[in-house]
């Protein structure tokens, strides 16, 4: 699902912010092009 | 989903194509997903946002599913998220994204 | 046996705002690019002050219910009306509109909020019979003399060309905000209704606050602000002090001040400072200040209107909490025990928890159980899930929970049982930094004096990436703990 993809990383604050999804996303072989954590308060 | 976030998904579209791309999701609920799911795949949900009416079509992922638990090398993984894994449903999070996905999920 | 400081006392206000919902953030830009249309679909939506006063988490917000009435109550909590809804609280009030609109006035010094003359002659004699605003001059400020009330052609002219924004109340277009400059974004009219709404809201729980402790505003030696508004110009954006404005408002002539700010954690940064000036001896007491965000009115309105539910973001909140040296009866700041999120933890929740709760509690021996009590972001739920945001409160409470199990603390089945015991249900409008954990304080204390609580944690975050300067995550906590010695 990852591995030489263009990951686009959404996070939230109250779930996963978008920095650790890339990190992840990273890992598992992906490029991640944009990541961001979203705040809904 | 914020209209600026929504704004960077078109023109990463734009620049990369659609085809390589994939979208990594992180809520913490399931509304929030799938509002983001929806607006990833067949449009803004709200009709606010440059994604109103737009159809990107991409496939979406949560983290938390176990699909890509697996490609994640484990001690990382449990390291940052151990401690979400006993809070979320990772086959309900995949029934969830594998409808917004259609075939593909 | 070391001792502390203690937060004596603390206050929470309300401001019912119906009218300004506009000008929040978010209503604002969206009434911009629909030409209006969105201001007539809101209107229709806006709750009058009775349905604001008898909402139960406003009743809670206030200390006429514990959080624990949200837990029983059945939602809509809207549609059900507390029955005997008062207008003053155990920890403060619900201002009305046109009160508030005078009180915005007498914080004005720079004649930037002008009021009809006919709406002054009505509202003015109502705040002369408030309890804490009717002593002559109360508010008047350094300001000097303030003008009289203004005629409408004077107002709508203003508003005409498009150096002010209308101020409206009751179907009708009561005073107006005016901008301080033409080509500075800092103080143009949306920026200073910002800021003086903060200031306004900020001084009316600090007057709160002192009536409480039954002192004079003279006894305050320093003041925080938590407030988030960036007071400033365009050479100074986000300058500040308005902790000095509020004092000088309230008439604390004795006190200086300053400003703490970090997102929504400021409140919790500044509560530590707080004690900690006060453990130095720096001062004898400090006072933190935290004013209301109008920039929240109406941030979740799009949600409400799909929903055909009532406006609920249309409340002003603010606090004010005091902090001196032991007292020998009050509740106890345990600056040995505050958690603190380093730069090297990131952005990870799990890293953050570690931090601001695990790390201070395993200093003293303790494990998550040993707190009876957390306090988190507490939005009312109410108002966010019916825009997908969520019920933030209990993501954080499971998170919490999940720690705990990770830790062997608490089994894994036992997750929702931790969360209920030693969880709330949300009952904060979402004001920024004023639902972030603090004001369960005015509730603590009196639990944790008469022994219901033993030990309670107040766990704050800070979202900085908002800000673009960093990706970082941000947070701060602290424990306050009843008389006894246990740690």
């Amino acid at each position: 699902m990852l591995k030489g993809k263009k990951v686009i990383a959404i996070g939230e604050r109250d779930g996963v912010p978008g920095p650790v999804i890339a990190e992840l996303a990273a890992a598992a072989g992906a490029e991640v092009v944009y990541q961001t954590t979203e705040c809904f308060v | 989903m914020d209209l600026e976030n929504q704004g960077t998904i078109k023109q990463l579209v734009d620049e990369h194509g659609a085809a390589d791309l994939v979208v990594v999701l992180g809520a913490g609920e399931l509304e929030a997903i799938k509002i983001a799911a929806e607006t990833v795949t067949s449009g803004d949900p709200a009709y606010a946002g440059p994604l109103a009416g737009v159809s990107l079509g991409l496939p979406v992922f949560h983290i938390l599913e176990a699909a890509l638990k697996d490609e994640v090398p484990s001690a990382l993984y449990e390291e940052k998220l151990g401690m979400y894994a006993m809070l979320y449903d990772s086959a309900e999070l995949s029934t969830t994204l594998g409808g917004f996905r259609g075939g593909a999920g | 046996m070391r001792t502390f400081p203690v937060i004596r006392e603390a206050a929470l206000v309300l401001a019912h705002m119906p009218n300004l919902v506009r000008y929040g953030s978010k209503p604002f830009r969206e009434v911009q690019q629909s030409n209006g249309e969105l201001l007539a679909r809101l209107r229709p939506r806006l709750r009058d002050y009775a349905a604001a006063l008898a909402y139960l988490p406003n009743q809670v917000f206030l200390g006429n219910a514990a959080p624990e009435a949200l837990k029983e109550a059945d939602r809509p909590w809207y549609a059900k009306p507390v029955p005997e809804a008062r207008r003053f609280g155990a920890f403060g009030e619900i201002m009305p509109e046109e009160e508030f609109y005078c009180l915005l006035r007498r914080a004005d010094q720079f004649d930037l909020l002008w009021l009809r003359e006919e709406f002054l002659r009505q509202a003015e004699p109502q705040l002369r019979e408030h309890p804490l605003l009717a002593a002559a001059g109360a508010g008047e400020g350094a300001g000097g003399t303030k003008p009289k009330g203004r005629d409408l052609a004077a107002i709508l002219a203003q508003i005409e060309r498009g150096a002010a924004m209308p101020l409206e109340h009751g179907g009708e277009v009561v005073g107006c905000i005016r901008r301080a400059h033409e080509i500075d974004p800092s103080l143009w009219c949306e920026v200073l209704l910002e800021n003086l709404a903060t200031k306004a809201s900020g001084a009316l729980a600090l007057r709160h606050l002192l009536q409480r402790l039954e002192v004079e505003p003279g006894a305050v030696s320093y003041l925080l602000s938590c407030s988030e508004e960036a007071v400033g110009d365009r050479y100074n954006r986000g300058g500040g002090n308005l902790a000095k404005a509020i004092a000088e408002e309230v008439g604390c002539v004795n006190a200086s001040g300053s400003d703490v700010k970090a997102f929504c954690a400021g409140p919790v940064y500044a509560l530590v400072h707080a004690a900690a000036l006060v453990q130095a001896g720096v001062f004898e007491n400090v006072v933190v200040v935290g004013g209301g965000s109008l920039a929240k009115l109406g941030m979740k309105c799009m949600g409400h209107l799909e929903k055909e539910m009532p406006i609920l973001e249309d409340c002003l909140a603010a606090m004010a909490f005091w902090v001196g040296p032991d007292d020998g009866r009050s509740p106890r700041l345990r600056l040995d025990a505050v958690g603190k999120h380093n730069v090297s933890y990131g952005a990870s929740p799990q890293g953050m928890l570690e931090a601001l709760v695990v790390e201070p509690l395993r200093r003293h021996g303790l494990g998550l159980c040993d707190v009876d009590r957390y306090a988190v972001e507490l939005h009312n739920p109410e108002i966010t899930e019916p825009a997908g945001s969520g019920n933030v409160p209990r993501a954080n409470y499971r998170m919490l929970a999940a720690i705990a199990a990770m830790r062997g603390e608490i089994e894994r089945g036992d997750i929702d049982a931790f969360v209920a015991r030693r969880g709330m249900v949300g009952f904060a409008p979402t004001q920024g930094h004023v639902p972030a954990a603090v004001p369960y304080v005015a509730h603590a204390l009196p639990a944790l004096r008469e022994g219901r609580l033993r030990r309670a944690m107040f766990i704050a975050k800070g979202s900085l990436f908002l800000g673009r300067m960093t990706q970082l995550a941000d947070g701060m906590s602290f424990i306050l703990e009843a008389r006894e010695e246990v740690a």
